[in-house]
């Protein structure tokens, strides 16, 4: 009964922080609405037995991207949005965007019943893999990411090192001139 | 009375007493930071509230706690105020998985054992660093919000440190992580109970000594504490993120760092010091005192360091943090996972 109540005020809190990011005007309160989302989210992996994800959805999103994100926002120093000017310049603003953006929102909610009705069938495949903590836990993950999963992971650490290599080569060569 | 009523007492004492402790070990710290600068410097430190000058944080608080509260006119009115609570949240919070005494019955008390800290996660080591590394957005948030050119650069520099450092610090902890085999603080303590050869303690400390030192620097830089205290420096950015705090507001920001420093110790012990175990008094179910005076011990360092080295330059920390902290954590690891495969294969 307390587990129940705890996954509708965290999910509560979660949707309401992720809907209000996109409301507001200040990035500042963005951030930090999506860092209250973050924290919601963790609180609900931690419910499903999974507190290694919970705890690396902390450190790596709310803890190391947010930081940069803050940063970013800080350095450019933009307070605030400025409406007027956004709403004559903006390309979102351009008359066929509305309908392109309801008919990307209807895809969205088709694929989330589609999923949601699936999830029974989901949920008794992992259930026959044996026991959820064993199968969340650091061992088990560190395991499958470095045997089953190995190439994608090198892969994906290939591409995050050439991405910071050329931001340091586009950084650097703006220095020089 | 009912165990399991007694039980939860007893839980409920344990939490009361850990956040007590903290609170009092940020007044402690005042004082000690105080008294040994003072002894330093060749002067006394404060001797005049009580006895030895010892009610001196009490009078520091009282004054504080008199004092107008201000906000600059441009600053954001709900950041400003969630800044500092954001940083005394994530402080205490940390603390929480932070296990500080061996399973006890309170001497025939109660029928099965309990564990003496807050509370026993599986994963303390993740926690006490995810929440640590959220304290980080009081910091940044206190500099942008005041809304003043300082406190604005005293945030970016905290972040960048923060950033920079935290590298450092979750490698040597995942030296120490691998050698233990878990992610428990309680499982590595008990990793380190008994001795070698009879009398050398196995602490980690032995094992990890590089680890170690890395630790402790790059805990020195995580709590901004000199020689890094540049979020602060009062040469360059009179006193950086809490510039335009005054009042209670501006005494959270210090008792924060007190309570931090606190939890890097107490982690530092419980990582590489043995934690609780010791001769003697582990064995009269007294394993905690040995837990307090090795934390007391790292303390004074802290203390120590900070009224013996100077301030560095700024690129001199982001230099001596990319170049050679992160690197020798990183060689750290791969040496300790040789080790390991080596012996234990």
């Amino acid at each position: 009964m307390p587990d129940t109540f705890l996954f509708y005020v965290f999910s509560a809190v979660a949707v309401g922080a992720s809907l209000l990011v996109i409301g507001q005007r200040n990035p500042m309160y963005s951030i930090m609405l999506l860092i209250t989302s973050f924290g919601a989210l963790s609180a609900l992996y931690i419910q499903l037995d999974a507190p290694f994800v919970a705890m690396a959805q902390i450190i790596v999103y709310a803890g190391a991207i947010m930081v940069l994100f803050l940063f970013v926002v800080m350095l450019l120093n933009a307070p605030q949005e400025d409406a007027a000017q956004w709403d004559r310049t903006h390309p979102l603003r351009r008359p066929g965007m509305g309908r392109f953006g309801a008919m990307l929102a209807a895809l969205l909610t088709v694929q989330l019943v589609w999923a949601l009705l699936r999830v029974s069938d989901a949920s008794a495949a992992v259930g026959a893999r044996g026991d959820v903590a064993e199968l969340t836990s650091v061992r088990s993950v560190g395991r499958v990411l470095f045997t089953d999963y190995v190439f994608a992971f090198e892969a994906t650490s290939i591409l995050i090192l050439v991405a910071m290599v050329g931001a340091v080569v586009l950084a650097a060569r703006e220095e020089k001139r | 009375m009912e165990q399991a009523t007694l039980r939860f007492i007893i839980q409920l004492g344990i939490i009361g007493f850990t956040f007590f402790m903290l609170i009092n070990a940020s007044a402690l710290l005042v004082l000690a930071e105080r008294k040994i600068m003072g002894f330093m410097q060749q002067r006394y430190g404060p001797y005049l509230v009580g006895p030895h000058g010892v009610l001196q944080p009490l009078a520091d608080i009282l004054k504080l706690l008199f004092k107008e509260e201000l906000r600059p006119k441009g600053a954001d009115k709900w950041l400003f105020t969630l800044a500092p609570i954001i940083s005394v949240t994530a402080a205490f919070a940390a603390f929480a998985a932070v296990p500080w005494g061996a399973e006890t019955t309170f001497f025939g008390l109660l029928d099965t054992p309990v564990k003496l800290g807050v509370a026993d996660v599986n994963v303390a080591v993740l926690v006490v660093f995810a929440i640590t590394s959220m304290g980080v957005y009081g910091i940044v948030l206190a500099g942008w919000s005041s809304n003043s050119k300082y406190s604005l650069l005293g945030g970016l520099r905290s972040s960048a440190q923060m950033i920079s450092y935290e590298l450092a610090y979750a490698t040597a902890l995942a030296s120490v992580i691998m050698l233990a085999g878990s992610l428990s603080l309680r499982s590595v303590v008990d990793a380190q109970a008994g001795y070698w050869f009879g009398f050398i303690p196995r602490w980690y400390l032995f094992l990890q000594p590089l680890g170690f030192i890395i630790y402790m620097i790059a805990g020195v830089a995580e709590t901004n504490r000199a020689p890094f205290d540049f979020p602060e420096a009062e040469q360059e950015l009179v006193a950086g993120y809490n510039t335009e705090y005054s009042s209670v507001r501006f005494a959270l920001f210090p008792q924060a760092e007190y309570i931090n420093m606190t939890t890097m110790s107490a982690v530092a012990t419980d990582l590489y010091l043995g934690g609780w175990h010791g001769p003697l008094l582990e064995r009269w179910g007294l394993g905690w005192v040995w837990f307090l005076i090795k934390v007391g011990i790292i303390l004074f360092a802290y203390i120590w360091v900070r009224w013996t080295v100077p301030r560095y330059r700024y690129d001199q920390l982001m230099q001596f943090g990319w170049k050679w902290l992160f690197p020798a954590a990183v060689l750290n690891l791969i040496a300790t996972a040789a080790f390991i495969l080596y012996f234990n294969a």
